[in-house]
């Protein structure tokens, strides 16, 4: 035999790569749901009235549900391609453990789709009129946030790749377990106008991402395995 | 003797129905499988059993004497795999799913451009695959074969959409690769005409 | 001791045993639910806080405990049945979900109707309990809805498995930042205080006798369950051929 099995940080990044150079060649896949986040947040201001007071008090419970919702519809896409042209089985078939090549995949989706929304937040936060130190806090909890939720994803795009209808029951199996996420990403960064302490919060957020990315690549590959079959 | 590759009362189930029951195989350096039978007879689903894809009812998989389930990652770094899908990404070009495939395995010490000159791909390197005809696509899955160090290949109908030239290109090919000592498994219809020691099974 | 559970998870033989754990499991916990609503009702004294609305407690608290067990008996029989492959296992967690999400549903609706004497509405978003039991109750219709979604049933089982083992892990933590979220919101309207002994016997007594009651459901269940599954197998036919021979 010539060569030698590449190393496991290689395999990682060379998944990562490769997944960043298809977002590049298709902007539209990485725009769409910014686009969704940014309407989903106006579309409530819209509906319940411009009143400032409200805006003020809802905008960082808006603001983390849509990115919810959005982070959701990226997720769809994780896995459908590599299962329908034949890279899932090659992947499979590599001496590379797979929950590498799943995290690799994961952590350039949440590149796609969760950094890219921490990015564009302050923007859309301005329409809530959100005072500088909260838009802060919102970043920083939208960063630790998306990180637990793309893990999450990852194990229910997993689960549903290649089912009918799997969009929504993607949906519906992810929700129940980013309800933590959502609820101290919103409420810390509600805390901040009440003049509390985040740290609390934010702790969480932080440890509950370590928690999932110690469990999410072996889920992640235990359920590609059995959706492959 | 143990055979380098060998297979032991391998029963399969897909849903309620059974595939197969008690197939044996055995395989040494230089030998070729060929799997025979109808469509839909099993031939794929011995295949991606046999790669670790599928899960056996019974039996077992030996590589080197050892289940291949204790020693998956050894198993795999001797192993390539050309299904019917060809396991590429179409909006890439030829090179870069090929730096992209340099990651997932051992790589064989050839020169790449020399594989794309006889596979006759050296004009298509920059096109994303997707510009590509069935048959080139399937001589980049060729590619793939070539550029890895595994000395088994696992072929599922490796002639689909090749023409004349590509079935004689492939036959070539595996023959060469017998000759230095590697393994091949195959499933085919037709058959491929090749000169070494082919040992046969046929599913019904 | 070993044999026996071996042989219990033979599926024919199961089929065969369970039927005869069941009314002992049942009858003791229907008398035991029997005793402890009326304990409940009539035995314990009104809480100083709450009156007489409290009493819905004797059956809010052991379906919100079984909905709790449940899911952790699923994701337990899940694991077994995922790393030693005994199909029976798999049975169990099937048969386990509906139980368990009916047990969620009867918490919520036994909590809701606790609360609206103190809210004054059917809902507050800001209980804990009632807002972490909608949680479960999703976690249960995303497993039963993965299930149903896979039409192979071994595949079916394996993809649940691992969905009800990353819930396994997941359902100690919602329940927890769901209570830290209310505690932010609002004074927890939970009783406080240790309870009197007369309030607290009937409660055990129910938790136990709903406990019964559900194994011996389960066991129907899973009876149901693996008739199904193995209906293909020679022992099914054989019985079912013997069955119809004697004309029953």
């Amino acid at each position: 035999m010539d060569g030698e099995t590449p190393g496991l940080f290689t395999a990682v990044v060379a998944v990562a790569r490769r997944d960043l150079l298809l977002a590049w060649k298709r902007p539209g896949d990485v725009l769409n749901p910014l686009f969704f986040f940014a309407m989903v947040a106006t579309l409530f201001p819209l509906a319940v009235g411009p009143s400032n007071e409200q805006l003020e008090f809802s905008g960082p419970g808006v603001l983390w549900a849509a990115a919810l919702l959005a982070m959701l519809l990226s997720l769809n896409s994780l896995f459908v391609s590599d299962f329908e042209d034949g890279s899932l089985d090659q992947m499979l078939v590599s001496p590379q453990p797979l929950p590498a090549l799943a995290l690799g995949k994961t952590l350039a989706h949440w590149m796609t789709s969760g950094l890219p929304l921490v990015l564009v937040s302050p923007v859309v936060a301005l329409t809530f009129r959100m005072p500088v130190a909260v838009v802060g806090v919102l970043m920083l909890t939208l960063l630790l946030g998306t990180i637990s939720l793309s893990l999450l994803g990852a194990i229910g795009a997993a689960l549903t790749v290649g089912l009918h209808r799997g969009t929504a029951l993607l949906s519906l199996l992810v929700l129940p377990f980013a309800m933590p996420v959502l609820i101290f990403g919103a409420r810390t960064v509600s805390l901040v106008a009440t003049g509390d302490s985040v740290a609390g919060g934010l702790y969480f957020l932080a440890a509950y991402a370590v928690l999932i990315v110690s469990i999410a690549p072996f889920a992640t590959a235990a359920a590609l395995r059995i959706s492959n079959e | 003797m143990t055979a380098q590759l060998s297979g032991h009362d391998l029963t399969l189930f897909r849903g309620e129905r059974c595939l197969f029951r008690g197939v044996e195989f055995a395989l040494n350096p230089g030998e070729m499988l060929l799997l025979e039978g109808l469509n839909g007879s099993g031939k794929t689903s011995l295949m991606r059993a046999i790669a670790g894809l599928l899960e056996f009812e019974t039996g077992e998989i030996r590589w080197h004497g050892e289940p291949t389930r204790v020693q998956r990652q050894a198993f795999h770094d001797s192993l390539v795999w050309m299904a019917h899908r060809v396991g590429f990404k179409a909006d890439l070009t030829l090179t870069e799913n090929l730096d992209f495939e340099a990651a997932l395995r051992p790589s064989a010490s050839a020169d790449r451009d020399e594989v794309f000159r006889r596979l006759g791909l050296s004009r298509l390197k920059r096109l994303p695959l997707r510009s590509l005809s069935a048959g080139q696509q399937r001589r980049v899955a060729l590619a793939r074969m070539l550029l890895s160090a595994a000395t088994l290949w696992l072929m599922d109908e490796p002639v689909t959409n090749l023409d004349r030239d590509g079935r004689r290109l492939v036959a070539a090919l595996v023959q060469e690769h017998l000759v230095r000592g590697g393994m091949c498994i195959m499933a085919a219809h037709q058959d491929v005409q090749i000169e070494a020691t082919v040992h046969r099974v046929l599913l019904q | 001791m070993w044999n026996f559970i071996h042989r219990l998870a033979s599926p024919p033989h199961f089929y065969r045993i369970a039927p005869r754990i069941v009314p002992w499991l049942a009858v003791p916990g229907l008398l035991l639910i029997g005793y402890g609503c009326y304990a409940g009702l009539f035995v314990a004294p009104p809480d100083y806080q709450q009156g007489d609305a409290f009493r819905i407690i004797y059956v809010h608290v052991p379906a919100a405990y079984l909905s709790m067990m449940t899911y952790m008996i699923m994701a337990v029989s899940a694991a077994i049945g995922l790393i030693w492959r005994i199909k029976l296992s798999h049975a169990v967690a099937a048969a386990a979900a509906p139980l368990g999400a009916w047990f969620t549903f009867l918490a919520l609706a036994t909590g809701s109707i606790w609360g609206r004497p103190m809210w004054g509405t059917w809902w507050e978003w800001g209980d804990p309990r009632l807002t972490s039991e909608l949680i479960m109750l999703f976690v249960y219709f995303g497993y039963m809805a993965l299930r149903a979604a896979i039409d192979d049933t071994v595949k079916a089982d394996k993809a649940s498995a691992v969905l009800a083992l990353v819930g396994a892990v997941n359902v100690p933590i919602i329940h927890y930042s769901v209570y830290w979220w209310t505690s932010l919101h609002q004074g927890e309207t939970v009783m406080k205080g240790k309870m009197d002994t007369d309030m607290l016997v009937p409660l055990l007594i129910n938790i136990l006798g709903f406990t019964l009651v559900f194994g011996a459901l389960l066991l129907r269940r899973v009876r149901a369950e693996v008739l199904f599954r193995e209906r293909r197998t020679r022992w099914v036919r054989d019985m079912v051929l013997s069955a119809a021979g004697r004309g029953t």
